[in-house]
């Protein structure tokens, strides 16, 4: 079988974010393939390494030219190959699935691994629109993965706690922390990265239609009063902070 | 109509729902605001609906016993379509927001994903949220006959009843079958507020030592001011707590009045979680500690000593 895994480009989660005009600026920004999708990368090689039938392990971008970066770490990781769908165009998560779903079918893919939230945009939104595409089951939240024979199992998160379960392939997958460790790429692999297959592809036969604008963005502070207790002598400044919440900010009787 | 695929547990309507319904109620746009109840046994919870809702659409069937992302979409999909809703609205749970882009493309629709503020204008839905680990708000806009929208909870203030019940219809769903096994379930279930609901939070970090320390410290001070429990990832990932209690990205959203995090450092993941918090207390001895910079108020010193204080000054 084959496995198809997303990455994307992300600003590093500790960079500071900033806004010019009414648009988040990357600008300078230090950009690191997103975390949750690296979960994905390395959850395609220890499917294979625990002895699942896996042919081609190929990772898919669609986005700006930075996202050739998270491919070629995912490379290096250990991935087959790599497809980048190079657009400028930002795409919602129902459009994207689009290609996604259209690209899956031509490489006979049977499992998709896509990032829980995307650490940028927040959104959980691509991995239910594509198996919803592709008329397949999706498990989200994923933290145990398992495949035998023609099916899934593992335990994901849901609403009140979380759930073993078992589902028929093909299937998506969405990643999250705790699902493993990821693995660094080691230099000898790096280098064998630089001769695996980078595939361009534009957006142009994918049908594929941005739905939703993005008419602003600003960063809204809530200003904090940053009123610091020394607490050296306990008793005292915990008497004072419930003196402040009860009759300032008054949020406790 | 606005269509609100109603959000329940333990027979009532939750907290998020109601919330829903506000925001339909305040959004602007035409029709009747209308929530579909989907479950087995669930006429309880449609007589509490039709309190809230102009319309109650009743989906119960033994299909429909147990949560499935496929035919939770295909049940909010049928409906939206039969009614011609403008707007289908949905939880920003968890589940809410793994089958929401399922209906999105099962009515080709767009999906405006864990909505902080809607507004419709004509067929132009336009809504807010928060990118980047929450430090971004973005506005977005979609313009469509039917535009799909999940919303945060905590965001809106949950709607009253109405003075009139609203009428109450029984729908027959074409459902598919649920393809995915649920072989086992771990319920995490706390005697206290819910997280979501609560009005102040004490959240505890790697800080206050170990899980005996959790429970005297944190749980005890909740206890004593009526609070709800959080924990930060790293507590969890040690098996200090359970996973129900997260707060962060990869936890829960929180919003209280007050958010009192003992022994917690404040990385970024952890304030996209909480960071819209009215107050912020910190206690921390690292007076470098990130937290301190969203905090209202805060105490430099160790947990072990403070906490205790503070518990003993609580009872006065
Ligand atoms: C993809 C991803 C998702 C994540 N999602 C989440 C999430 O949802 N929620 C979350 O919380 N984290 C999340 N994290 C983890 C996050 O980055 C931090 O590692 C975590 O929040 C740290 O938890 P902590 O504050 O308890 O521990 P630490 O960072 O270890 O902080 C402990 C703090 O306690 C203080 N302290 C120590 N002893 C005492 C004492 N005796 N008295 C007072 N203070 C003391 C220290 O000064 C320190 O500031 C995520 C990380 C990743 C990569
Ligand atoms: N432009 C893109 N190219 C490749 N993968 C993407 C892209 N956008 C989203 N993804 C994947 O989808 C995950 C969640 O996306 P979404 O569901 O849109 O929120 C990300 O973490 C990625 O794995």
């Amino acid at each position: 079988m084959n496995i198809l895994t997303l990455v994307r480009q992300v600003p590093d989660a500790e960079a500071r974010v900033k806004v010019s005009g009414s648009a988040v600026d990357l600008e300078g920004a230090t950009l690191v393939i997103d975390g949750m999708d690296e979960y994905g990368v390395e959850e395609a090689l220890r499917l294979r390494e625990g002895g699942a039938n896996i042919e081609t392990i190929t990772a898919l971008a669609i986005g700006p030219k930075r996202n050739e970066d998270a491919l070629r770490t995912a490379l290096a990781m250990g991935v087959d190959r790599a497809i980048h769908v190079e657009t400028d165009e930002k795409l919602d998560a129902v459009a994207l699935s689009r290609v996604v779903a259209q690209i899956a079918q031509a490489e006979n893919i049977t499992l998709i691994l896509v990032g829980g939230q995307e650490a940028d945009w927040d959104s959980q939104a691509l991995g239910a629109a594509t198996a919803e595409r592709l008329g397949w089951p999706q498990l989200t939240w994923t933290n145990e993965l398992k495949i035998e024979g023609e099916s899934l199992s593992g335990r994901h998160d849901v609403d009140d706690g979380n759930e073993s379960f078992s589902a028929p392939l093909p299937a998506v997958v969405t990643t999250q922390q705790g699902l493993n460790e990821p693995r660094y790429p080691t230099l000898p692999n790096i280098m064998k990265a630089k001769r695996k297959e980078l595939r361009k592809d534009t957006l142009d036969t994918y049908g594929a239609a941005n739905t939703v604008r993005v008419v602003n963005a600003e960063i809204q502070t809530r200003a904090r009063m940053n009123r610091v207790i020394d607490g050296k002598d306990p008793q005292a400044a915990a008497e004072q902070l419930l003196d402040l919440l009860r009759n300032e900010a008054k949020v406790l009787a | 109509m606005k269509l609100i695929v109603a959000e329940h547990t333990g027979g009532k309507l939750t907290k998020a729902t109601l919330e829903m319904v506000a925001a339909a109620q305040n959004a602007g746009g035409e029709g009747p605001v209308t929530l579909l109840v989907l479950g087995q046994g669930v006429a309880g919870v449609a007589n509490e609906a039709a309190q809230y809702a102009e319309q109650v659409l009743v989906g119960d069937s033994a299909a429909l016993a147990a949560y499935n992302p496929e035919v939770w979409a295909a049940a909010a999909a049928q409906i939206a379509q039969e009614g011609e809703a403008s707007l289908v609205m949905i939880g920003g749970s968890r589940s809410g927001r793994e089958y929401a882009p399922r209906v999105a493309v099962k009515l080709d629709a767009p999906y405006l994903e864990d909505a902080t503020s809607l507004s419709v204008n004509g067929t132009t839905v336009q809504a807010q949220r928060y990118t980047y680990l929450a430090r971004v708000t973005e506005t977005v806009e979609a313009s469509a006959p039917t535009v799909i929208v999940t919303v945060k909870p905590g965001s809106f203030a949950p709607a009253a009843p109405a003075a009139a019940a609203g009428e109450q219809y029984d729908v027959e769903l074409e459902l598919p079958a649920a393809r995915t096994q649920v072989t086992g379930r771990s319920v995490e279930k706390t005697s206290r507020v819910a997280l979501t609901e609560a009005d102040v939070i004490v959240t505890g970090g790697r800080g206050v030592g170990s899980p005996d320390n959790f429970a005297t410290y944190v749980e005890g001070l909740a206890d004593r001011i009526g609070a709800g429990v959080g924990a930060t990832r790293a507590v969890v990932d040690a098996g200090w707590r359970p996973y129900a209690e997260q707060v962060g990205q990869t936890g829960k959203t929180v919003q209280p009045k007050a958010y009192i995090a003992l022994g917690v450092s404040g990385a970024v993941q952890h304030l996209s979680g909480m960071g819209k918090s009215k107050f912020i207390v910190a206690i921390n001895k690292d007076a470098e500690a990130p937290i301190f910079k969203v905090a209202d108020y805060g105490i430099v010193g160790d947990v072990n000593q403070i906490v205790p204080a503070l518990i003993e000054a609580a009872k006065k």
